[in-house]
């Protein structure tokens, strides 16, 4: 048990060192919801499933939602399908 | 690319200067209601402060400042990283260590939790006890916080109505859906009937397993904003609504402070409240906790949904 907890930590600090280093703001939410979803697994480790729960749905889920939606909202993300049609 | 972020940057100094100038859209974009004359007016003067925007953009955040003063920021930036984790680190290692007896936390009120939560409250979740009948009161301010933020993010988010007239204020196009998308459907249709379900096990169960109306209501809001990302607003709209989402709180918060108001009849200090306790372990035990699990999860998975649906396309 001591050795997955070691394993989880060490995914932790390598996954919020790559979303600061990693160049694409896609792949950064990406790295950031799997944080979240690591840290939910080390909450159920540490014996406290009512946080897990709430990290895998709001730190994993909503929270990369709203991060996705908002930089499409300021064009930072671009998808390409953008310049098809400018009406509606 | 650049054009629509000049035109975010045209938006950001008018409304740094304070000023309402109008903002080109992009090419075919122009309000019908306009007239041709006033439109051409526009055009020339817009275009010619885009191109200035463009000017001043490339001079801030462009070439030059990134040669000159990159590697300054860089250092700086790492310098203030590591003097955050240094002092974090330091103030770490002043705690006292874990799991020892003399610890300022292991005080009367866990002993008193633990040893007469179960009688004193009638949940078997000692959580739910302390957060929804002990502290309740703390809950129905996170609760109030929810709600504000969301009231917030409307007033800044939401899309003004404009009776024929050009809306500077409007954002760009609504962010595309991706209604054909086979697979999100077929995933979404498995995935959001079982979101639902477990969502409101966990609402239902906060008394006697782990989770409650927070958790519970996190996941009915995942599991919606699941089923509107896949199945379009239209069928959304078919079970929520800008008036769904008001009533709903509404009602929630009010419940919520109406139930726990009798603490205050009482005297604050639950003096013989006569709510009934149940037998610890029942489904319908524990006087409050359940309607005000209810009450936290509605206010949740509205909000949550209120959110995406505000972020997207500027209206619930």
């Amino acid at each position: 048990m001591r050795m997955v907890e070691l394993i989880l930590i060490t995914f932790l600090i390598v996954c919020a060192i790559a979303v600061a280093l990693t160049p694409g703001l896609l792949t950064s939410i990406v790295i950031l919801s799997s944080y979240s979803l690591i840290m939910s697994v080390v909450w159920m480790v540490l014996e406290s499933p009512d946080l897990a729960i709430t990290e895998a749905a709001v730190g994993a889920g909503v929270t990369s939602v709203l991060f996705y939606i908002t930089l499409r909202r300021i064009h930072a993300i671009d998808k390409g399908e953008e310049d098809e049609d400018p009406e509606e | 690319m650049k054009i629509q972020k000049s035109r975010l940057l045209c938006r950001l100094f008018n409304w740094v200067e304070g000023e309402q100038k109008y903002i080109p859209s992009e090419a075919g974009e122009y309000a019908t209601t306009v007239r041709p004359d006033e439109t051409d007016r526009w055009r020339e003067r817009a275009e010619g402060e885009e191109q200035g925007t463009l000017k001043r953009l490339k001079d801030w955040g462009g070439e030059t400042a990134v040669k000159n003063y990159g590697p300054v920021y860089r250092v700086i930036a790492v310098l203030v990283c590591v003097t955050v984790t240094t002092l974090l680190l330091l103030t770490v290692s002043y705690l006292p260590r874990y799991g020892e007896a003399s610890n300022p936390a292991n005080n009367e009120v866990p002993k008193r939790y633990i040893e007469s939560g179960i009688e004193e409250t009638g949940a078997v979740n000692f959580v739910a006890g302390m957060i929804l009948d002990y502290r309740a009161f703390d809950t129905l301010g996170e609760s109030n916080v929810l709600f504000i933020a969301v009231c917030s993010v409307l007033i800044l988010l939401r899309k003004d109505r404009t009776d024929g007239k050009v809306n500077i204020k409007e954002m760009d196009r609504p962010i595309r859906e991706l209604i054909d998308d086979n697979i999100l459907k077929c995933s979404a249709a498995i995935l959001v009937p079982v979101g639902l379900i477990f969502g409101i096990y966990v609402i239902l169960n906060g008394h006697l397993s782990a989770g409650g109306g927070f958790s519970g209501g996190a996941i009915i809001g995942a599991a919606l904003i699941l089923y509107v990302s896949a199945f379009g607003e239209e069928k959304a709209s078919r079970f929520f609504t800008y008036g769904t989402y008001k009533w709903v709180s509404f009602a929630a918060l009010m419940t919520y402070a109406g139930l726990k108001t009798y603490s205050f009849f009482t005297g604050a200090n639950h003096l013989e409240s006569g709510i009934p306790l149940g037998t610890p372990g029942a489904i319908l035990s524990s006087g409050l906790i359940l309607p005000l699990n209810i009450c936290v999860g509605c206010v949740v998975a509205c909000t949550m949904y209120a959110f995406y649906s505000l972020f997207r396309k500027g209206g619930i």
